[in-house]
Protein backbone atom coordinates (compact mmCIF):
# COMPACT_ATOMS: atom_id res chain seq x y z
CA UNK A 1 0.00 0.00 0.00
CA UNK A 2 2.85 2.49 0.61
CA UNK A 3 4.20 2.92 -2.72
CA UNK A 4 0.37 3.37 -3.58
CA UNK A 5 0.26 6.30 -1.32
CA UNK A 6 3.88 7.65 -2.68
CA UNK A 7 2.40 7.64 -6.55
CA UNK A 8 -1.11 8.92 -5.73
CA UNK A 9 0.68 12.32 -3.63
CA UNK A 10 3.04 12.61 -7.29
CA UNK A 11 0.07 12.17 -9.23
CA UNK A 12 -1.10 15.36 -7.30
CA UNK A 13 1.79 17.01 -6.91
CA UNK A 14 1.91 16.93 -10.70
CA UNK A 15 -1.75 18.02 -11.41
CA UNK A 16 -0.98 21.06 -8.96
CA UNK A 17 1.96 21.71 -10.62
CA UNK A 18 0.63 21.81 -14.43
CA UNK A 19 -2.97 24.31 -13.07
CA UNK A 20 -0.58 26.86 -11.24
CA UNK A 21 1.65 27.47 -14.52
CA UNK A 22 -1.67 27.48 -16.73
CA UNK A 23 -3.51 29.90 -14.33
CA UNK A 24 -0.09 31.66 -13.91
CA UNK A 25 -0.20 31.89 -18.06
CA UNK A 26 -3.33 33.09 -17.76
CA UNK A 27 -2.37 36.49 -15.92
CA UNK A 28 0.46 36.73 -18.42
CA UNK A 29 -2.37 36.31 -21.04
CA UNK A 30 -4.11 39.23 -19.21
CA UNK A 31 -1.07 41.47 -18.92
CA UNK A 32 -0.10 41.15 -23.02
CA UNK A 33 -4.10 41.73 -24.17
CA UNK A 34 -4.07 45.00 -21.84
CA UNK A 35 -0.63 45.75 -23.77
CA UNK A 36 -1.46 44.24 -27.53
CA UNK A 37 -5.51 45.85 -27.41
CA UNK A 38 -6.41 48.65 -29.55
CA UNK A 39 -9.24 50.34 -27.19
CA UNK A 40 -10.97 49.92 -23.95
CA UNK A 41 -13.92 47.57 -24.82
CA UNK A 42 -11.43 44.77 -26.22
CA UNK A 43 -9.06 45.08 -23.44
CA UNK A 44 -11.74 44.62 -21.16
CA UNK A 45 -11.99 40.95 -22.48
CA UNK A 46 -8.53 40.55 -21.56
CA UNK A 47 -8.32 42.53 -18.18
CA UNK A 48 -11.34 40.65 -17.01
CA UNK A 49 -12.09 37.11 -18.32
CA UNK A 50 -8.80 34.76 -18.63
CA UNK A 51 -8.17 35.31 -14.62
CA UNK A 52 -11.90 33.66 -13.88
CA UNK A 53 -9.95 30.23 -15.04
CA UNK A 54 -6.08 31.14 -13.78
CA UNK A 55 -8.07 32.00 -10.33
CA UNK A 56 -9.80 28.44 -10.86
CA UNK A 57 -6.52 26.92 -11.73
CA UNK A 58 -4.56 28.22 -8.70
CA UNK A 59 -7.77 27.93 -6.25
CA UNK A 60 -7.58 24.28 -7.30
CA UNK A 61 -4.14 23.58 -6.97
CA UNK A 62 -4.09 25.42 -3.55
CA UNK A 63 -7.00 23.11 -2.51
CA UNK A 64 -4.62 20.25 -3.82
CA UNK A 65 -1.61 20.68 -2.15
CA UNK A 66 -3.31 21.63 1.12
CA UNK A 67 -4.90 18.21 1.56
CA UNK A 68 -7.75 19.40 3.94
CA UNK A 69 -11.07 19.01 3.19
CA UNK A 70 -12.02 22.45 4.91
CA UNK A 71 -10.21 24.45 3.20
CA UNK A 72 -12.56 23.65 -0.26
CA UNK A 73 -15.69 25.29 1.08
CA UNK A 74 -13.31 28.61 1.49
CA UNK A 75 -11.66 28.07 -1.41
CA UNK A 76 -15.10 27.86 -3.58
CA UNK A 77 -16.46 30.84 -1.97
CA UNK A 78 -13.23 32.89 -3.23
CA UNK A 79 -14.10 31.44 -6.99
CA UNK A 80 -18.14 32.36 -6.83
CA UNK A 81 -17.60 35.86 -5.11
CA UNK A 82 -15.26 35.82 -8.13
CA UNK A 83 -17.88 35.07 -10.80
CA UNK A 84 -20.69 37.29 -9.68
CA UNK A 85 -18.42 40.47 -9.37
CA UNK A 86 -16.20 39.85 -12.68
CA UNK A 87 -19.20 40.95 -14.94
CA UNK A 88 -20.57 43.29 -13.51
CA UNK A 89 -17.09 45.26 -13.00
CA UNK A 90 -16.69 44.51 -16.52
CA UNK A 91 -20.16 45.68 -17.80
CA UNK A 92 -19.67 49.06 -15.37
CA UNK A 93 -16.48 50.18 -17.08
CA UNK A 94 -17.53 48.83 -20.40
CA UNK A 95 -20.76 50.91 -20.52
CA UNK A 96 -19.06 54.21 -19.05
CA UNK A 97 -16.53 53.92 -21.77
CA UNK A 98 -18.85 53.47 -24.55
CA UNK A 99 -20.96 56.34 -23.02
CA UNK A 100 -18.00 58.88 -23.39
CA UNK A 101 -16.81 57.29 -26.72
CA UNK A 102 -13.70 55.41 -25.13
CA UNK A 103 -13.56 53.52 -28.61
CA UNK A 104 -12.52 53.17 -31.73
CA UNK A 105 -15.24 53.01 -34.03
CA UNK A 106 -13.14 52.20 -37.22
CA UNK A 107 -12.04 48.84 -35.45
CA UNK A 108 -16.09 48.09 -35.04
CA UNK A 109 -17.71 45.63 -37.43
CA UNK A 110 -20.96 46.34 -36.83
CA UNK A 111 -23.06 49.19 -34.16
CA UNK A 112 -26.01 47.94 -33.59
CA UNK A 113 -26.20 50.20 -30.27
CA UNK A 114 -25.33 53.36 -31.71
CA UNK A 115 -28.16 53.73 -33.91
CA UNK A 116 -30.53 52.82 -30.49
CA UNK A 117 -28.53 55.53 -28.98
CA UNK A 118 -29.00 58.12 -31.80
CA UNK A 119 -33.16 57.55 -31.66
CA UNK A 120 -33.27 58.02 -27.77
CA UNK A 121 -31.10 61.24 -28.47
CA UNK A 122 -32.95 62.80 -30.60
CA UNK A 123 -36.22 61.76 -29.06
CA UNK A 124 -34.49 63.55 -25.73
CA UNK A 125 -33.88 66.68 -27.64
CA UNK A 126 -37.43 66.91 -29.36
CA UNK A 127 -38.49 66.64 -25.59
CA UNK A 128 -36.86 69.49 -24.37
CA UNK A 129 -37.34 71.32 -27.61
CA UNK A 130 -41.21 71.01 -26.73
CA UNK A 131 -40.56 71.79 -23.10
CA UNK A 132 -39.33 74.98 -23.97
CA UNK A 133 -41.70 75.85 -26.03
CA UNK A 134 -44.51 76.58 -23.19
CA UNK B 1 -46.37 47.41 -0.55
CA UNK B 2 -46.51 44.50 0.39
CA UNK B 3 -42.70 43.84 2.61
CA UNK B 4 -43.51 40.41 3.32
CA UNK B 5 -41.61 37.96 1.70
CA UNK B 6 -42.58 34.15 1.90
CA UNK B 7 -39.52 31.69 3.12
CA UNK B 8 -39.68 29.54 -0.07
CA UNK B 9 -37.99 32.63 -1.74
CA UNK B 10 -35.80 33.62 0.92
CA UNK B 11 -34.72 30.38 1.62
CA UNK B 12 -31.98 29.91 -1.05
CA UNK B 13 -30.34 33.09 -0.23
CA UNK B 14 -30.66 31.83 3.45
CA UNK B 15 -29.21 28.50 2.65
CA UNK B 16 -26.09 30.90 0.54
CA UNK B 17 -25.53 32.86 3.76
CA UNK B 18 -25.12 30.00 6.44
CA UNK B 19 -22.60 28.33 3.66
CA UNK B 20 -20.50 31.44 3.42
CA UNK B 21 -20.85 31.69 7.41
CA UNK B 22 -19.38 27.88 7.94
CA UNK B 23 -16.88 28.37 5.09
CA UNK B 24 -15.29 31.84 6.34
CA UNK B 25 -15.39 30.03 9.87
CA UNK B 26 -14.28 26.62 8.37
CA UNK B 27 -15.88 24.79 10.69
CA UNK B 28 -19.56 22.75 9.53
CA UNK B 29 -20.23 21.97 13.00
CA UNK B 30 -23.89 22.16 13.90
CA UNK B 31 -23.49 24.47 16.99
CA UNK B 32 -21.78 27.10 14.25
CA UNK B 33 -24.07 26.27 11.85
CA UNK B 34 -26.92 26.93 14.11
CA UNK B 35 -25.59 30.19 15.15
CA UNK B 36 -24.80 31.42 11.38
CA UNK B 37 -29.10 30.44 10.62
CA UNK B 38 -29.77 32.86 12.98
CA UNK B 39 -27.40 35.60 12.14
CA UNK B 40 -28.38 34.86 8.93
CA UNK B 41 -32.24 35.25 9.34
CA UNK B 42 -31.25 38.76 11.21
CA UNK B 43 -29.21 40.03 8.45
CA UNK B 44 -31.88 39.13 5.63
CA UNK B 45 -34.56 40.86 8.21
CA UNK B 46 -32.47 44.25 8.39
CA UNK B 47 -30.76 45.03 5.58
CA UNK B 48 -34.24 44.23 3.33
CA UNK B 49 -33.67 43.94 -0.12
CA UNK B 50 -36.55 43.57 -2.87
CA UNK B 51 -37.37 39.90 -3.18
CA UNK B 52 -36.13 38.32 -6.94
CA UNK B 53 -38.82 36.92 -8.44
CA UNK B 54 -37.58 33.03 -8.58
CA UNK B 55 -39.50 30.59 -10.96
CA UNK B 56 -39.82 27.84 -8.00
CA UNK B 57 -38.35 25.47 -10.63
CA UNK B 58 -34.61 24.09 -10.78
CA UNK B 59 -33.50 20.78 -13.07
CA UNK B 60 -29.94 19.85 -11.51
CA UNK B 61 -30.33 16.88 -14.47
CA UNK B 62 -29.54 20.57 -16.76
CA UNK B 63 -27.54 21.83 -14.08
CA UNK B 64 -24.89 20.16 -14.14
CA UNK B 65 -23.82 19.45 -17.70
CA UNK B 66 -24.36 23.04 -18.39
CA UNK B 67 -21.93 23.92 -15.09
CA UNK B 68 -19.52 21.39 -16.52
CA UNK B 69 -19.81 22.53 -19.98
CA UNK B 70 -19.68 26.09 -18.89
CA UNK B 71 -16.24 25.31 -17.52
CA UNK B 72 -15.16 23.99 -20.47
CA UNK B 73 -16.37 27.09 -22.43
CA UNK B 74 -14.17 29.26 -20.25
CA UNK B 75 -11.19 27.28 -20.82
CA UNK B 76 -11.36 27.34 -24.34
CA UNK B 77 -12.22 30.45 -25.08
CA UNK B 78 -9.62 32.07 -22.35
CA UNK B 79 -6.90 30.20 -24.82
CA UNK B 80 -8.82 31.53 -27.69
CA UNK B 81 -8.49 35.58 -26.04
CA UNK B 82 -4.99 34.75 -25.29
CA UNK B 83 -4.16 33.62 -28.73
CA UNK B 84 -5.75 36.92 -30.05
CA UNK B 85 -3.63 39.00 -27.73
CA UNK B 86 -0.80 37.44 -28.69
CA UNK B 87 -0.99 37.13 -32.62
CA UNK B 88 -3.58 40.05 -33.59
CA UNK B 89 -2.86 42.66 -30.82
CA UNK B 90 -3.95 45.84 -32.59
CA UNK B 91 -5.63 44.46 -35.76
CA UNK B 92 -8.35 42.55 -33.51
CA UNK B 93 -11.74 43.87 -34.85
CA UNK B 94 -14.98 43.75 -32.97
CA UNK B 95 -18.43 44.44 -33.02
CA UNK B 96 -21.96 45.59 -31.10
CA UNK B 97 -24.51 43.50 -31.47
CA UNK B 98 -27.98 43.56 -30.28
CA UNK B 99 -29.40 40.42 -28.96
CA UNK B 100 -33.05 40.15 -27.95
CA UNK B 101 -34.15 37.65 -25.14
CA UNK B 102 -37.08 35.31 -24.45
CA UNK B 103 -36.99 35.98 -20.96
CA UNK B 104 -38.69 39.16 -19.48
CA UNK B 105 -37.73 38.02 -15.83
CA UNK B 106 -34.95 39.83 -14.87
CA UNK B 107 -33.29 37.48 -12.97
CA UNK B 108 -32.95 35.22 -16.08
CA UNK B 109 -31.71 38.26 -18.22
CA UNK B 110 -29.25 39.05 -15.09
CA UNK B 111 -28.20 35.37 -15.71
CA UNK B 112 -27.57 34.74 -19.45
CA UNK B 113 -25.72 38.74 -18.95
CA UNK B 114 -23.38 37.07 -16.58
CA UNK B 115 -22.55 33.87 -18.15
CA UNK B 116 -21.73 35.29 -21.55
CA UNK B 117 -19.53 37.66 -19.49
CA UNK B 118 -17.66 35.10 -18.22
CA UNK B 119 -17.26 33.68 -21.06
CA UNK B 120 -14.19 35.21 -22.79
CA UNK B 121 -14.43 36.96 -26.28
CA UNK B 122 -17.81 38.85 -24.99
CA UNK B 123 -18.96 41.38 -22.50
CA UNK B 124 -22.62 43.12 -22.08
CA UNK B 125 -22.39 46.84 -23.14
CA UNK B 126 -26.08 47.93 -22.41
CA UNK B 127 -28.84 46.54 -21.30
CA UNK B 128 -32.37 47.30 -22.03
CA UNK B 129 -34.54 45.81 -19.98
CA UNK B 130 -37.78 47.30 -21.02
CA UNK B 131 -37.44 44.81 -24.50
CA UNK B 132 -35.11 42.44 -22.46
CA UNK B 133 -32.20 43.35 -25.05
CA UNK B 134 -28.44 43.01 -24.42
CA UNK B 135 -26.17 45.32 -26.56
CA UNK B 136 -22.86 42.95 -26.45
CA UNK B 137 -19.44 43.49 -27.25
CA UNK B 138 -17.98 41.24 -29.14
CA UNK B 139 -14.17 39.91 -29.40
CA UNK B 140 -13.22 39.27 -32.91
CA UNK B 141 -16.61 39.67 -34.30
CA UNK B 142 -15.13 40.40 -37.89
CA UNK B 143 -18.26 40.43 -40.28
CA UNK B 144 -21.77 39.57 -40.18
CA UNK B 145 -21.64 35.64 -39.81
CA UNK B 146 -19.72 36.59 -37.00
CA UNK B 147 -22.17 38.46 -35.46
CA UNK B 148 -24.93 36.33 -36.06
CA UNK B 149 -22.87 33.57 -34.89
CA UNK B 150 -22.63 35.26 -31.15
CA UNK B 151 -25.83 35.86 -31.56
CA UNK B 152 -27.31 32.16 -32.27
CA UNK B 153 -24.91 31.35 -29.18
CA UNK B 154 -26.36 33.67 -26.50
CA UNK B 155 -29.58 32.65 -27.56
CA UNK B 156 -28.66 29.06 -26.93
CA UNK B 157 -27.10 29.89 -23.68
CA UNK B 158 -30.55 31.21 -22.27
CA UNK B 159 -32.66 28.24 -23.83
CA UNK B 160 -30.43 25.95 -20.95
CA UNK B 161 -30.54 28.30 -18.66
CA UNK B 162 -34.41 28.42 -19.05
CA UNK B 163 -34.39 24.98 -19.61
CA UNK B 164 -33.14 25.03 -15.78
CA UNK B 165 -34.86 27.44 -13.97
CA UNK B 166 -37.77 29.24 -16.11
CA UNK B 167 -41.05 29.32 -15.72
CA UNK B 168 -43.39 27.04 -17.30
CA UNK B 169 -43.95 29.22 -19.63
CA UNK B 170 -40.75 29.59 -21.23
CA UNK B 171 -39.95 26.22 -20.72
CA UNK B 172 -43.29 25.67 -23.05
CA UNK B 173 -41.89 28.42 -25.81
CA UNK B 174 -38.36 26.69 -26.02
CA UNK B 175 -40.16 23.24 -26.45
CA UNK B 176 -42.22 24.63 -29.38
CA UNK B 177 -39.53 26.24 -31.21
CA UNK B 178 -37.09 23.15 -30.80
CA UNK B 179 -40.07 20.76 -31.64
CA UNK B 180 -39.70 21.67 -35.89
Amino acid sequence: MIPDAGTLDAVIDGLSAVFMVVGALMSLAAAVGLLRFPDLLSRMHAATKPQVLGLFLLLAAMGLQLRTWWVWPVLLVAWIFQLLTVPVSAHMVGRAGYRTKHLHRELLSTDELEAVVQKAAAKAAREDSSDGGH
Amino acid sequence: MNRRISLRQELPLLVWLVFVWGALWQDFSPGNLLFGALLAVVVARMFYLPPVEVSGRFNVLYAIPFALGFLGRVAAASFQVMYLAVFRGPYVSNAVVAVPLRSRQDLMVTATGHVISLIPGSLVVEVDRSTSTLYLHGLNVRNAEDAAKLRDDVRAIEARLIRIMGTREELELIRLEAAP
